[in-house]
């Protein structure tokens, strides 16, 4: 079989889709930025391609790239076609996302501060105190290091137009960066052709770059500041990843029981005593943080960490009460806070979004339910979301009484047809959605955006979900870089001498020679 | 024991040690070979061939002939396939001494090499599969052999080989000085976690040299390796305790070592190419130095065969 095999039924299968198409325009011609893959792709049979896409499953278990999905580990899955971004797309999505990352941090401050926000009219105040992660607990201090947003993955799409926009924002414990980085290590070695001589912008930075971040915002007056990833456990979803980003950065991993708070510090247990903690990368969630301040029956976190945070004891991050930010509800008027934080106009659009507590907007929802994607304000990981074209009656009847009872918890928005990628299917290639998380760090001085990010894959054929709990599969995600550096082999480099071993053949001198008979 | 046994054991910790090490630096540059263009390639592939220590045999030499060379080509010393061979042909003459574990897990292995594709994707796996072998010999050699004279070979060898092949491995550096950064170059080395958890937020290619070169601790490192060499060294002669040497090979690693130990430095990068040499020259000496003093000489073995 040949590439046209593999791609046989792709334009018609794309066509019915009625979505944007990354590889492919319209006439079955492959854009230019996926002219290498396309080569590459061409000269491999249908063998081939699930030879490698076997191994590269086989090698995610043996690394343990998994998830957790019922109480069992399973690879994620990682589709062998990969996500090309060009540059020119790249710098747009770049500037809008650190743009926003910049917004959401103002917000943030100011939330739990003055509230001007609510006093000039950009938003009402009892949409803010009414938000699930609205955390009273934080209000009234600058944490320490003065940055609350220092890793944010913010969600976006591409729409049927080819238009990005953002579909939501993720500032609390935005998770997925782990399997960019072993993405990429999995495609060099699964499909190296398609890597050709093109410019790639590499990912593996993302661990240093996030480690220095982190010991930036330490407490002032720390020399040599001491970084922990705190984690739930070995039984969390998402544990893979904190082992990897806590190993790629050298720093310790750990559990709540490790840590202790006194003086409003905090320590961790080591065979050498106890050691001061100045930074806390937190990778569970607020309500589990500190039982003095959150769900007192929590046995994850450590009492005390919300204290100590107020009063500049240490460095959490992401900062607790984040999620008031990435409530789907202020999501909305999220362009209003650009313009009101920043005096800039939005770079990259929302999706157009009804606030069902306003009456109109829930009106006219009320009667299109069978055509709108209906999510719950404070949901992750794609609960609880109903897509009214794919709902049964009795569904939407369920969707209907909790909205009106609860119309402050729900948001609407249109369908959209996310953007496809070709994803090997059985013996051939078919359309499927994607959608996009890059990953932003910020120092306090600059937001850093991670070339890509994590593109997520529905592998059922029309699913618009591409979450991993539910059947969602990966993409490696390729940013091209159209300003080659100065490539260091054009420098002159000092001849290499060849120093032949003096190793000697330790057996018997006829040994070759009977080796090559025994062959022949 | 028979010189010649020793010998063999010597050099089964020594190819061991070299098929995994060659695995290792092919694993890793082969990623970077893949993005060159072709001219460019021919010319990297040649190189990283001569800092394995052989020339090409023709003119036309480019990815496809490095693979053959370095991983298998059964006839050459330098490749895994040549040196695995080599290992097991070694096993089989002193197949009374070492444990079955051991020789099994050798003879299984020299089987083995024909079962990989042997293009680019099918050498990722071959790297990853003689890894896996490798590591499963050396455990068996530690774990089934008294750790009495014999084992001592094995492990001399093995030390020796170990600090040759990192000295190679930083002297590939400079071969792929665009796209052979630091991280590949302590990937290459299985040292990446092991250096970023000791070195807290300094990274760059001075302090991952420095760790491939003088940590104490790192089982891969030179300094470590070559005192591994030295400590077997010492063990297998131990008449010599208080004072001065009568083993030249001892005098050849401890002075190696203690010059890199010892050595200071501002610039270590620049002194690279030097200090590889060095050690590169040492082990060779080293080996030498060994031959004559514990295994039969060459001339004699000839006279030998003049007789029979």
């Amino acid at each position: 079989m040949t590439m046209s095999d593999l791609f046989q039924d792709y334009s018609e299968a794309a066509g019915r889709t009625g979505a944007y198409d990354e590889m492919f325009t319209s006439g079955q011609q492959a854009r230019k930025s996926y002219g290498q893959v396309a080569g590459a792709l061409r000269e491999l049979s249908l063998t081939d391609v699930t030879a490698r896409a076997d191994s590269m499953a086989r090698t995610f278990l043996d690394r343990g790239v998994t998830f957790d999905f019922a109480g069992e580990e399973r690879p994620f899955p990682l589709d062998i076609v990969p996500r090309v971004i060009p540059a020119d797309e790249w710098t747009v999505l770049e500037k809008g996302v650190a743009q926003r990352v910049r917004a959401l941090e103002a917000f943030l401050n100011d939330v739990y501060d003055k509230m001007t926000v609510v006093a000039d009219g950009v938003i009402p105040r009892q949409l803010v105190t009414t938000s699930a992660h609205f955390h009273r607990q934080v209000h009234g201090f600058e944490p320490a290091g003065g940055v609350r947003v220092h890793i944010s993955g913010i969600d976006v799409v591409r729409d049927a137009a080819g238009t990005f926009r953002v579909l939501e924002d993720n500032v609390r414990v935005p998770s997925g960066v782990s399997y960019v980085l072993e993405n990429r290590r999995a495609m060099a070695k699964g499909l190296p052709e398609a890597f050709g001589q093109q410019l790639i912008r590499p990912v593996e930075e993302y661990p240093r770059r996030l480690l220095s971040a982190l010991r930036k915002t330490a407490p002032s007056g720390v020399d040599d500041p001491t970084v922990v990833v705190l984690t739930p456990g070995v039984f969390n979803s998402a544990y893979f990843e904190h082992t990897l980003l806590a190993g790629l950065m050298g720093v310790e991993l750990v559990e709540g029981r490790d840590l202790i708070c006194r003086g409003n510090r905090v320590y961790m247990r080591t065979t050498a005593g106890e050691q001061r903690v100045d930074v806390i990368y937190k990778r569970i969630d607020d309500d589990f943080l500190d039982p003095l301040q959150f769900r007192a029956d929590s046995m994850l976190g450590c009492p005390g960490l919300v204290n100590a945070a107020r009063a500049g004891g240490v460095t959490i991050a992401n900062a607790v009460g984040n999620g008031v930010a990435d409530d789907k509800l202020v999501y909305s008027y999220v362009p209003d806070l650009i313009r009101y934080y920043l005096n800039e106009e939005p770079v990259i659009a929302n999706v157009d979004t009804f606030r069902l507590e306003e009456k109109e907007a829930r009106e006219h929802v009320l009667d299109r339910l069978d055509e709108l994607v209906v999510k719950p304000v404070d949901g992750s990981g794609g609960k609880g979301l109903v897509i009214g074209p794919d709902a049964s009656k009795d569904e939407l009847e369920a969707l209907r009484k909790r909205v009106i009872a609860d119309p402050r918890g729900w948001i609407a928005q249109p369908v959209l047809q996310l953007s496809t990628v070709p994803t090997l299917s059985g013996d051939k290639f078919g359309p499927r959605h994607v959608d996009l998380r890059p990953f932003a760090v910020n120092d306090g001085d600059d937001v850093w955006v991670l070339p890509g990010g994590l593109t997520r894959v529905a592998l059922k054929e029309g699913s618009l979900i591409v979450n991993s709990s539910q059947g969602g599969g990966s993409k490696d995600t390729w940013v091209l870089s159209d300003s080659p550096e100065v490539p260091v082999e054009a420098l002159p480099r000092p001849s290499i001498t060849v120093r032949e071993r003096v190793s000697v053949w330790p057996v018997e001198s006829n040994w070759r020679d009977r080796q090559t008979e025994q062959q022949q | 024991m028979l010189s010649r046994i020793a010998e063999s054991l010597f050099w089964i910790g020594r190819y061991v040690e070299r098929a995994d090490g060659t695995a290792r630096i092919l694993d890793v540059h082969l990623e970077r070979l893949n993005h060159l263009p072709t001219e460019e390639r021919d010319k990297v592939a040649r190189e990283l061939l001569a800092v394995m220590g052989a020339r090409p045999e023709s003119d036309e030499f480019g990815l496809e002939e490095l693979l053959h060379a370095l991983a298998y080509d059964k006839q050459s010393a330098t490749s895994i396939a040549g040196s695995l061979g080599a290992a097991r042909e070694n096993a089989r003459r002193a197949r009374e001494t070492v444990s079955s574990g051991l020789w099994e897990s050798l003879n299984t292995t020299y089987y083995g090499l024909n079962q990989h594709r042997k293009d680019v994707v099918g050498t990722y796996r071959f790297c990853h599969w003689v890894l896996e072998r490798t590591a499963m010999v050396s455990g068996l050699a530690d774990t089934t052999v008294s750790h009495d004279d014999s084992w001592l070979f094995l492990a001399l060898g093995r030390s020796l080989e170990r600090a040759d092949m990192t000295a190679r491995m930083l002297s590939t550096r400079d071969v792929l000085s665009a796209g052979m950064s630091w991280v590949n170059m302590l990937r290459c080395a299985g040292a990446y976690e092991s250096f970023l958890r000791t070195r807290r937020a300094a990274f760059g290619d001075q302090h991952a040299a420095e760790f491939l070169l003088l940590d104490r601790l790192f089982p891969r490192s030179i300094v470590y390796a070559l005192r591994d060499a030295d400590e077997c060294l010492a063990k297998l002669d131990p008449s010599a305790q208080r004072v001065g040497f009568i083993n030249d090979a001892r005098r050849i690693v401890g002075q190696a070592r203690t010059f890199l130990e010892f050595h200071r430095t501002d610039d270590l990068m620049s002194e690279l190419p030097e200090h590889m040499e060095r050690v590169q020259k040492a082990v060779s000496q080293a080996s030498d130095a060994i031959s004559r003093k514990y295994f039969n000489q060459a001339d004699e073995l000839a006279w030998v065969g003049e007789v029979s």
